[in-house]
């Protein structure tokens, strides 16, 4: 059984937060007398992940994802609380905490932007203390991971934002890291190069048995990588467990449209017991809990007349949006 | 710390730092001009200081020169490191980059000081030297090793306390976010160190001495130069030195615990 790599116990964190009034009044005033108070982005989480795990961090904005993951690799000291990652405290950062994780952040860019990302690559490369064989067989090894070739060598200015990304990616993996935090690691990016990091990333965990704190979004990254989300809600989990557990419980039913041969197996269907949603000639939608599926399929092709038939899953950005707003604080 | 490690990652620097400015030749051009522009412009407004009256402070004009040496290799050195790395701190914290920095398992306070190096400050560096060279012959100073030695050390000692009030105004930026106006506000008092210490106002060179050492780094090495200084001020801009590096180096290390990067 896989062991606990982070390990978050009782964890808060407070920020000094400045506000000021509007105007030219309020600026003078703000100048001269700042008014400062202390705000709990972050209020008492605990919870563990296990190696190889590939976690989600849902939220809304400044919900605290970003707070927890920054504080989980060890670059914001906690003000409450302990964390363990990987046996270390994170905010020491530890020559060989270091080595062993990685940051990817969607927005943020490590890379040089006047070179070839190779040269950040080999600089990288000297800081993890790599020797030039090495570092060269992990640039191979990665880049046809990534499926990156020519765009090595050419300025990161010229690169698009996909390439860029990649880069970016490349260049944070070179140490092999044990542990990925990434922050929205797919932001701009269009739908192809989000499928592609999205399927590196798989290939990645797979092949290193590496641990992913990811926060995203776009509900795709969470559902094709995370079998697990932690849900905050100002600072706060609201959730954490099993993504498809989270989905049964926000949406228990299903729909299926049917489309019959004849009118008269619309009504049929209509006074069969079923919940009806909607109907419109010869086509019913009707609402199916999720546990009687299978059985109430069965019975609709045994006993109707079915020309086709439509199962539509209720689309998951609006379930998980129901999640981030305050109504659904207690899941 | 791993010596070798440091000297590997400070070689990749100089390459890419070079690569980097080597993408943009006309920069780099207008850049040297800058600096052989600027030399001889502070030589011709020196000169203008000694026309009347041939002495400022007990210094005549070949020893006032000293000091403009001193000084250019003062500037070079600036622009050539402090200047494009001790700048980008700002920017780092400002923009939250220095996340990538303090995740990187290599003493950031090396990484962000070493990171970047401007090459056009080299020639800065060269035209101080040999402004110092012909100093040296008109001044008519005997070369020894004990000499060079202590203008070694001195000129050491001055490059330490720069930089250490530079990355300490930086640093500051952990909790005031912007302090540009700050480090601008250093390089007009580096202005100030082109003049002997004695010129001023016994009020104004205890300010520059004690408050902001700036005239202390370039008068002590000029005095060196000349034969002129007491040991005690040479042990003195030691310590001085010595006092400055530690504290600047504790107060990042301190200042890191408030880090709160910036947000996504």
């Amino acid at each position: 059984m896989a062991q606990n790599i982070i390990d978050v116990r009782n964890l808060s964190k407070s920020f000094d937060i400045s506000s000021k009034e509007p105007g030219l009044k309020g600026t003078i005033k703000h100048f001269f007398r700042r008014q400062t108070k202390s705000l709990k982005v972050i209020k008492d989480l605990s919870f563990e992940i296990k190696e190889g795990e590939i976690v989600g961090f849902l939220g809304a904005n400044g919900a605290g994802k970003t707070t927890i993951l920054k504080m989980l690799c060890g670059l914001i000291y906690p003000s409450e609380g302990s964390i363990l990652v990987s046996g270390y405290l994170p905010f020491r950062r530890k020559e060989n905490f270091l080595k062993n994780i990685t940051l990817i952040m969607g927005q943020k860019q490590q890379l040089i932007w006047d070179l070839p990302p190779i040269e950040s690559f080999y600089l990288n490369a000297s800081i993890y203390d790599l020797d030039k064989f090495e570092a060269k067989k992990r640039i191979k090894k990665l880049s046809e991971m990534l499926e990156i070739d020519e765009e090595l060598f050419i300025p990161v200015r010229k690169l698009s934002l996909g390439q860029r990304m990649k880069s970016e990616l490349l260049a944070a993996l070179i140490h092999e890291p044990n542990i990925l935090f990434l922050d929205e690691p797919t932001l701009g990016l269009d739908i192809n190069a989000q499928r592609n990091l999205r399927k590196f990333l798989q290939k990645y965990n797979k092949e290193t048995n590496s641990t992913i704190c990811l926060t995203s979004h776009y509900m795709k990254d969470i559902t094709s990588l995370c079998k697990r989300v932690i849900c905050v809600h100002e600072g706060r989990i609201s959730y954490d467990g099993k993504l498809d557990l989270l989905l049964k419980k926000l949406s228990p039913v299903k729909e299926i449209l049917i489309v019959c041969r004849s009118e008269e197996d619309v009504i049929k269907l209509e006074n069969s017991g079923f919940s009806v949603k909607n109907k419109n000639k010869n086509e019913i939608t009707i609402n199916v809990e999720n546990n009687s599926i299978t059985s109430s399929l069965k019975t609709i092709l045994n006993n109707f007349d079915i020309e086709d038939l439509f199962i539509n899953e209720p689309p998951i950005d609006e379930i998980i949006g129901r999640v981030l707003i305050k109504k659904d604080y207690d899941i | 710390m791993n010596l070798r490690k440091y000297l590997k990652v400070y070689k990749k620097f100089l390459h890419t730092s070079l690569a980097s400015e080597l993408e943009y030749k006309t920069n780099i051009l207008f850049d040297l001009i800058t600096a052989i522009l600027s030399l001889i412009g502070s030589i011709f407004l020196l000169s203008i200081f000694f026309q009347n009256d041939g002495y400022i402070g007990g210094w005549n004009f070949e020893q006032a020169l000293i000091i403009q040496g001193i000084y250019t290799i003062l500037n070079g050195i600036t622009n050539t490191w402090f200047n494009p790395n001790l700048t980008e701190i700002v920017k780092h914290i400002r923009e939250g980059t220095l996340d990538f920095v303090l995740l990187k398992p290599i003493d950031s306070q090396f990484y962000i000081s070493l990171k970047k190096i401007n090459p056009s400050g080299f020639l800065e560096i060269i035209l101080g030297f040999c402004l110092l060279l012909y100093c040296i012959k008109i001044n008519q100073i005997n070369l020894n090793l004990i000499f060079l030695t202590l203008c070694l050390t001195t000129i050491i000692c001055s490059i330490c306390i720069l930089y250490s009030l530079w990355f300490f105004i930086s640093t500051t930026t952990i909790w005031f976010v912007k302090t540009w106006n700050a480090t601008e506000v250093l390089r007009s008092f580096l202005y100030i160190g082109r003049f002997p210490l004695n010129s001023f106002s016994l009020s104004l060179r205890i300010f520059f001495s004690v408050f902001i050492p700036i005239a202390f780094i370039t008068t002590i090495p000029s005095e060196v130069f000349l034969g002129l200084s007491q040991l005690w001020k040479i042990l003195l801009e030691v310590v001085i030195a010595l006092i400055f590096l530690f504290t600047s180096r504790k107060f990042w290390l301190y200042a890191l615990k408030f880090y709160s990067s910036a947000s996504s």
